[in-house]
């Protein structure tokens, strides 16, 4: 990664065409969440060191959210997947 | 007996403090005389002690001047501070080098100004030379918005009592004739500009804090890593696991920098902050070319010259989440072609050397330096690009928050707790995406 | 000048001899020659002078290390500083100029400083220049900058064209010595797109400056023969005076290659340097060796350099390095000069090996000194002698030159670029690549080693393997013979004790032995701070010729191995490259690409000033004859909208098609007021929150059908906007059907604003305008007069009757001919931004001046649209937080002056009457300001503590950047109609 970025819809392109949105675990709460649960949603980052998710955007490709699983220490990437698939597999989906 | 103890023990300690050697003209001409053979050790190699009153994690730039400061100013010196690799191998050892005050909001001006002040007396406070240069900053505008914007931040500058000048597009062309004035894309029409800005030799800064704290009896122990933080069943920190061994604490500071969630988390802390790296590059030395450190308004550019001569300059992070100190080289020409954008005569001029920095981006792109919701934990982090500048005002206001557990008036606003209550400190308006800040 | 040009040999074309300049004297070289082995040809020994003591320094190396032969190539505003004499290919009418020195080169005042150098030892200044402290930045630190640096920028714009691209291959070859040849030839052979990169002009790498026969051949021919075979393969690209100086993520390659930067005069056509960013599915490191300095007392004279290079200015360029050369050595590499000098006739004036022991052939006639040593050498300006010891005995030997030799070491800089570490090996004695993956490995001597056979073949091994694990079938290619391989085998010998005067392992930086000393008595011991402390390897070459050596005497002087300290990071650039490559095309005004209204040719017509507005430029003003400032300009266009009718470009206004059954929901939940139940041919305005409830943008949607909306945002928020939706669409509620294409480009946009703005347009629209048919908030298609369907919204910016028509970008300028011609009567006019601006402050409307990223709603008077009693919304759950509902929150107010005439700036902060300033006392900012031709007074929008609670009382407005305090009165923030009839006529 931060070279090229395999996305699943258009290819091996390079990083120039995306913009980075940041983690893409955190899961957006329930309205009636509670205040507790918006705060942690907008500001806490686990931020490990390692493995993570993080929101790319193919801003000058498809226009597609991605979510890609890298390593933030050696920069490889393990899968790059369309968010709204990643979205609607997963349990936190705000109705 | 207690009272006898500290007595006796303040004596020595005055002792110890006499008789470390002082750099001056008068001792490089002595030891010059006997061959350089009798300069001492800037500072100890210790062994680490079973326990100590502090312990401050990250022996980089402000875990260092934490120390100091606990050390010269409240009094504290059985401190310890563990560095897992060498002393200023943390972000103080890989910055373009930039100090200045030049802040907006109420939540960082008084806090850089203090440091400011600490800057411009620190060689004979440490009894090192750090070459503080006040060479000035000018931050270019190119918009009549953004020198709106800058005349807002340059009145809130003086609100503090800090100088700023607004320069118009002649002012900027009289000082900085080799900018882009002809062709640019963006034109300059003036710049926000302060004096008492400037750089500081980095290392030096760390070295400088280094030696000043271990004379005054600071434990320096490298090649330390902390692995563990051992808490009691009340939740109280009682010390560290280290690669040296457990190593007991009273209180117990972290300074990581990038690595904040890395070691708050060793204490079951979630944070506000991602981890980004930042890339810095210097170009071959060259003649003295570029007196003031200049900012890139209608891009993101900074740039100085170090005294040894290298054009020392970044600009944007690599927008993705990264523990490694390095970056790629889109960025890379992203910053060059911003640079050349702004002095066409860099065109011909060869960058040696890029490196990176592991950056704890906060949420507002401000720091934080608090206790935490953790007994005996303090905190801090958050320094986003901004940290060096920061240096001397972070280790004392972190200081004074151990040794008095209150925070510093100036750093009253850098709370952990402001993203919950709605008191973010948010320089540029960018809102909770740590990577715009 | 004795000319040391031998009278044969070499890979120079006799017959081309080219002029070029040194420091404005005159010579003579030859195609082919570097600068540098054109000056040693004329006998050049001195080309530069150090860092810190400004000692006379010559050429040490032939290659891209070079640590002394920094000069400036050039003139005017085409000089280069710090250019490697050594790797600069020469020209005819070539430049050159030495750097660093003054009055001269031969006479230097800052020579001086070797003289006080025991006052100047590593680290010297982090100890004085600090009393008095003032002194500092007064006297000590201007002296230290006129010393520093090396060459002189030359600040004018560059006249050269620089360009970027992208390569794409299976295989990059880095390097095309004889490792690389082979492997670029059998990877190329089993049909693998290979490119075969190399720093130099001429390809062939060390082959080129080898004596022995290879494959029955002179090297540098079968070198020859190798890249004629791999010039007729089509999937083979030969790359020359390339440099690949960075390996990054996903094995993409930085690389620049010097297109035109052999030549006096470029042309045009092409670009001096151009940038590759080379994607390789796999890459061999074919990088060779390079050769280790000794370090003894005087090491740095001119003439002293290393045995390899003196090897390839004899064998290469037909150049002997001096008449007398006396050879130091630690292995074999001394050797094969000695026997290369005997054989080309030049005098070799003793070898001598440290070793006690070697079975090295010693040619004929030269006198060789076992276990001996070099511990100084003499002469100032050019060697005259040395002091050979061997076993306490010195004897001063005469020579005009000296090759060293202290072994090897493997150019592994790229293969830990990116994290992983050199390994330290024994037996090699040397630090060596590590092993990043299969991807990308080392070859030859890059891999550690010695003997040319053992490279040859190891380049053609290593891409064998790596072309078949890319399912090219790759066969066994046949390894030539190499007739007179030796073996450059050698031992340690990190530094000469017994040496006297200064020994140096940082030329450049001036870093010698003793400060390496100094640096671990004083506790700088890990090799990053010793680096750091002396400067030893931070010089422009970066350590590549002195790292390994400080490491071994560091590791000496601690009594441990040297894999023990390790090396300092490897960090791109490879080599440094120009900031013109790495800028490519964007510079001056195409450092940004330009975007332009599709009614930009009207407001040109119409005598428009334009002003950058991101990436657009937008109508500023439109002067009319007789109008001396703006301020006349923009006065007269705000009073003919208010009064009559004015057209003014909006298209830059961002514009999203929003289509699908769940757009209303989606909408819904985007802004803060509620959306679900806007009827089809309606607009409404929009207050977009962030998720922390801070304003983000604002804008109007229109419902044009039911399942169709069109939503504008801000000119500066369009594109960040879009991408805004995309993720609450794709990321957020993904089952929501709705979809979004940007038309921001597809539509020009104009504002016809003023009370006559029905009448004019009633002109050129077929549909009844009239209150009842067309009201206020309509939106919807209509037929213009001729037939073209166009959307006409009815909302104003300016507080006046005003409509917006989009019609298709193509026919933008023709409609907005047609209005001002169907306005021409009423004194319709054009207005640009300026005045727009003037029009809703008046009105009081909010721009990203007020929603500048740290307000909420209710700050600028918007709270009515937190439609709180919506389940969802963007930014509803954390705007309810204590800090964005506090009662001393900054409110946006109005501000007029006392005094009509005192001007209000925005960017002013305002301060209680009498108040001390302070930030504590800081009471708000002026936020947009401008004079009222409708009001006839300076008027401002201000954010303000607890503002609207404070309507009357009367506010300094504190300007000290602009050294101005005026007076004003706090008001409501709409200065004009704030019943909103004007909108309703």
């Amino acid at each position: 990664m931060a070279s090229l970025i395999t996305c699943p819809h258009c290819g091996v392109r390079p990083k120039e065409e995306f913009s980075i949105r940041g983690d893409a675990v955190p899961v957006r709460p329930a309205p009636n969440a509670g205040a507790e649960a918006w705060y942690a949603y907008v500001y806490v980052r686990d931020n490990p060191k390692g493995r993570i998710q993080e929101y790319w955007h193919h801003a000058a490709g498809c226009r597609r959210w991605l979510v890609v699983e890298r390593d933030n220490v050696t920069h490889e990437v393990f899968s790059v997947r369309d968010a709204a698939d990643v979205a609607r597999s997963g349990s936190g989906e705000a109705a | 007996m207690a009272l006898v103890l500290c007595i006796a023990y303040a004596k020595v300690r005055r002792l110890f403090q006499d008789t470390r050697m002082r750099y001056s003209a008068f001792e490089i001409i002595k030891q010059a005389f006997s061959g350089n053979r009798h300069w001492k050790p800037a500072w100890r190699e210790p062994q680490p002690k079973p326990h100590y009153d502090v312990i401050i994690v990250g022996g980089g730039g402000h875990g260092l001047s934490t120390a100091y400061y606990l050390a010269k100013e409240f009094g504290i010196s059985n401190v310890a501070v563990l560095e897992k690799g060498y002393l200023g191998s943390g972000n103080v050892g890989r910055n373009t080098t930039i100090i200045r005050s030049n802040y907006l909001l109420e939540g960082n001006e008084p806090f850089y100004e203090f440091s400011m002040r600490l800057w411009e007396g620190l060689e004979q406070d440490f009894n090192y030379n750090a070459m503080v240069s006040q060479r000035g900053i000018v931050n270019l505008f190119h918009s009549d918005g953004q020198r709106d914007a800058y005349a807002r931040r340059g009145n809130a500058m003086k609100m503090h009592g800090v100088d700023a000048e607004l320069l118009d597009r002649d002012g900027v062309r009289k000082m900085m004739p080799y900018l882009n004035f002809d062709h640019a894309r963006f034109p300059i029409l003036g710049g926000l500009y302060q004096k008492r800005a400037g750089t500081a030799r980095h290392d030096a800064v760390a070295w400088g804090y280094a030696r000043g704290a271990d004379s005054r009896g600071v434990d320096l122990i490298q090649q330390c890593e902390v692995t563990g933080i051992r808490r009691d069943e009340t939740g109280r920190v009682l010390g560290v696991e280290t690669s040296k061994g457990f190593i007991g604490c009273s209180k117990l500071a972290l300074a990581t920098a990038g690595h904040t969630s890395v070691t708050g988390k060793m204490a079951g802390l979630d944070l506000p902050i991602e981890t980004h790296v930042l890339q810095a590059f210097v170009s071959e030395g060259l003649k003295p070319v570029i007196h003031n450190v200049i900012t890139y308004g209608a891009g993101h550019f900074y740039i100085s010259q170090s005294d040894k001569g290298g054009l020392v300059f970044g600009a944007d992070i690599d927008y993705y989440s990264s523990y490694a100190q390095r970056g790629n080289l889109a960025t890379v020409e992203h910053t060059i072609e911003e640079g050349v954008s702004l002095i066409p005569g860099l065109s011909r001029a060869r960058v040696l050397r890029a490196w990176g920095g592991v950056m704890d981006m906060s949420m507002d792109g401000s720091p934080i330096i608090d206790r935490t919701p953790i007994d005996n934990l303090y905190l801090n982090c958050g320094w986003c690009y901004g940290g060096f500048k920061a240096t001397p005002a972070s280790g004392f206001c972190f200081a004074h928050l151990i040794a008095k557990d209150e925070p510093h008036y100036t750093a009253r606003l850098l709370r952990l707790d402001r993203f919950q209550r709605g008191f973010v400190v948010d320089e540029g308006g960018k809102g909770p995406q740590p990577n715009l800040h | 000048m004795v000319s040391h040009r031998l009278a044969a040999g070499g890979l120079v074309n006799r017959g081309n001899a080219l002029s070029f300049t040194f420091d404005g004297k005159t010579y003579r070289g030859l195609q082919g020659d570097t600068l540098a082995s054109a000056l040693l040809a004329n006998g050049e020994l001195l080309v530069g002078r150090s860092f810190k003591y400004h000692r006379p320094r010559g050429i040490v190396t032939a290659g891209s290390a070079e640590p002394n032969a920094l000069v400036t190539v050039g003139t005017g505003a085409r000089s280069e500083p710090n250019t490697r004499a050594t790797v600069a290919e020469l020209y005819d009418g070539l430049s050159a100029a030495s750097q660093n020195r003054w009055p001269s080169l031969a006479f230097d005042i800052g020579a001086v400083n070797s003289l006080l150098s025991p006052f100047l030892s590593a680290g010297f200044y982090y100890k004085t220049f600090m009393w008095p402290a003032s002194f500092w930045e007064k006297v000590y630190e201007p002296l230290i900058r006129r010393a520093a640096g090396l060459g002189r920028l030359v600040t004018e714009a560059d006249p050269d064209r620089y360009e970027k691209a992208w390569a794409h291959c299976d295989l990059l070859v880095i390097g095309s010595g004889p490792a690389g040849l082979m492997a670029a030839l059998a990877a190329g052979r089993a049909g693998a797109r290979v490119i075969l990169a190399d720093e130099g002009f001429r390809l062939g790498g060390s082959l080129l400056s080898e004596s022995s026969a290879v494959g029955g051949l002179p090297a540098a021919e079968f070198a020859g023969q190798m890249l004629a075979e791999l010039a007729t393969l089509p999937n083979v690209t030969l790359m020359p005076r390339t440099t690949v100086f960075g390996w990054y993520d996903d094995m993409v390659f930085g690389a620049v290659e010097k297109v035109q930067k052999h030549v006096a005069l470029p042309t045009p056509d092409l670009p001096v340097e151009r940038l590759w960013r080379i994607a390789a599915k796999r890459a061999i490191l074919a990088s060779g060796a390079e050769e280790r300095p000794l370090v003894f007392g005087g090491n740095d004279r001119p003439g002293v350099m290393t045995a390899g290079a003196a090897r390839t200015y004899l064998n290469r360029y037909g150049v002997a390095i001096g008449q007398r050369v006396a050879i130091f050595t630690n292995g074999g590499s001394g050797y094969a000069l000695a026997r290369d000098l005997a054989a080309s006739g030049v005098e070799v004036t003793a070898l001598i090996d440290a070793r006690k022991e070697s079975g090295d052939a010693v040619p004929d006639g030269v006198r060789l000194i076992r276990g001996g040593a070099v511990t100084s050498t003499r002469g100032t300006r050019a060697l005259k002698g040395i002091i050979a010891d061997r076993s306490g005995f010195e004897e001063d030997l005469a020579c005009d030159a000296l090759a060293m030799s202290g072994g090897w070491s493997p150019v592994v800089h790229l293969m830990c670029q990116r994290g992983a570490k050199p390994v330290w090996s024994d037996e090699r004695q040397a630090f060596l690549a590590p092993d990043v993956g299969a991807a990308f490995v080392a070859a030859g001597s890059a891999a550690g080693l010695d003997r040319l056979s053992a490279c040859l073949r190891d380049g053609a091994d290593k891409a064998t393997v790596l072309a078949r694990d890319l399912g090219f079938a790759a066969y066994e290619a046949e390894i030539p013979d190499v007739a007179g391989d030796y073996d450059p085998d050698f031992a340690p010998l990190w530094y000469v004790p017994g040496s006297k005067g200064k020994a140096f392992v940082d030329f450049q930086n001036d870093v010698t032995v003793a400060d390496l000393g100094l640096s671990q008595r004083e506790a700088y011991s890990h090799v990053e701070m010793t680096k750091r402390y002396t400067t030893g390897g931070m010089a422009t070459d970066q350590g590549k010729l002195g790292n390994v050596n400080t490491i071994g005497i560091v590791a000496g002087m601690r009594g441990v191995s040297p894999a023990e300290i390790g090396t300092t990071t490897f960090r791109p650039f490879y080599t440094p490259v120009s900031f013109g490559a790495m800028a490519g095309t964007a510079r001056g005004e195409h450092s940004r690409p330009v975007r332009r209204s599709p009614l930009h040719g009207w407001a040109a017509r119409n005598g428009a000033i334009f002003v950058e507005a991101g990436p657009w430029y937008r109508s500023s003003w439109f002067p009319r004859e007789g109008e001396k400032t703006w301020r006349e300009a923009v006065d007269r266009e705000v009073r003919t909208v208010r009064a009559s009718a004015g057209l003014c470009d909006v298209s830059t206004l961002g514009k999203i098609e929003i289509f699908g059954p769940g757009a209303a929901e989606f909408l819904n939940r985007v802004y803060s007021n509620a959306f679900l139940k806007l009827p089809v041919g309606k607009a409404r305005y929009g207050l977009m929150l962030r998720e922390d409830g801070i304003v983000y943008d604002d804008g109007t949607t229109s419902r044009l059908s039911e399942n169709h909306y069109v939503l504008t945002t801000t000119t500066a928020y369009a594109t960040e906007v879009m991408a805004h939706l995309e993720f609450a669409a794709q990321a957020l509620w993904p089952h929501l059907d709705v979809r979004f294409a940007s038309s921001s480009d597809q539509w020009a946009q104009m504002s016809l604003a003023g009370p006559k703005a029905r009448i004019i347009l009633q002109r050129v629209v077929e549909d009844d305008l009239s209150d009842a048919a067309f009201p206020f908030l309509s939106a919807r298609t209509v037929l213009l007069k001729g037939g073209l369907a166009a959307r006409l919204f009815r909302i104003s910016f300016s507080g006046e009757l005003a409509y917006e028509l989009a019609v298709p970008a193509g026919y933008g300028e023709a409609v907005a001919d047609a209005i001002m011609e169907a306005g021409y009567e009423e004194g319709i006019c054009a207005y640009g931004v300026e005045a727009l601006n003037v029009l809703r402050i008046e009105k009081g409307h909010v721009t990203h001046n007020e929603l500048d990223g740290r307000t909420t709603a209710d700050d600028v008077g918007l709270g009515r649209m937190m439609a709180m009693q919506k389940p969802d919304f963007i930014g509803k759950h954390l705007a309810t937080r204590f800090g964005l509902t506090a009662a001393d929150r900054l409110q946006m107010v109005g501000l007029k002056p006392v005094e009509a005439d005192a001007e209000i700036k925005a960017g002013a902060h305002l301060l209680k009457e009498n108040a001390k300033p302070s930030m504590v006392n800081d009471q708000g900012f002026v936020s947009s300001a401008c004079y009222s031709p409708t009001l006839n007074s300076f008027i401002a929008l201000a954010m303000l503590k607890s503002g609207r609670e404070r309507y009357g009382e009367k506010i300094v407005v504190w300007d000290a950047l602009r050294t101005s305090e005026v007076l004003a009165e706090v008001c409501p923030p709409v200065f004009v109609d704030p019943d909103n009839k004007n909108l309703h006529v």
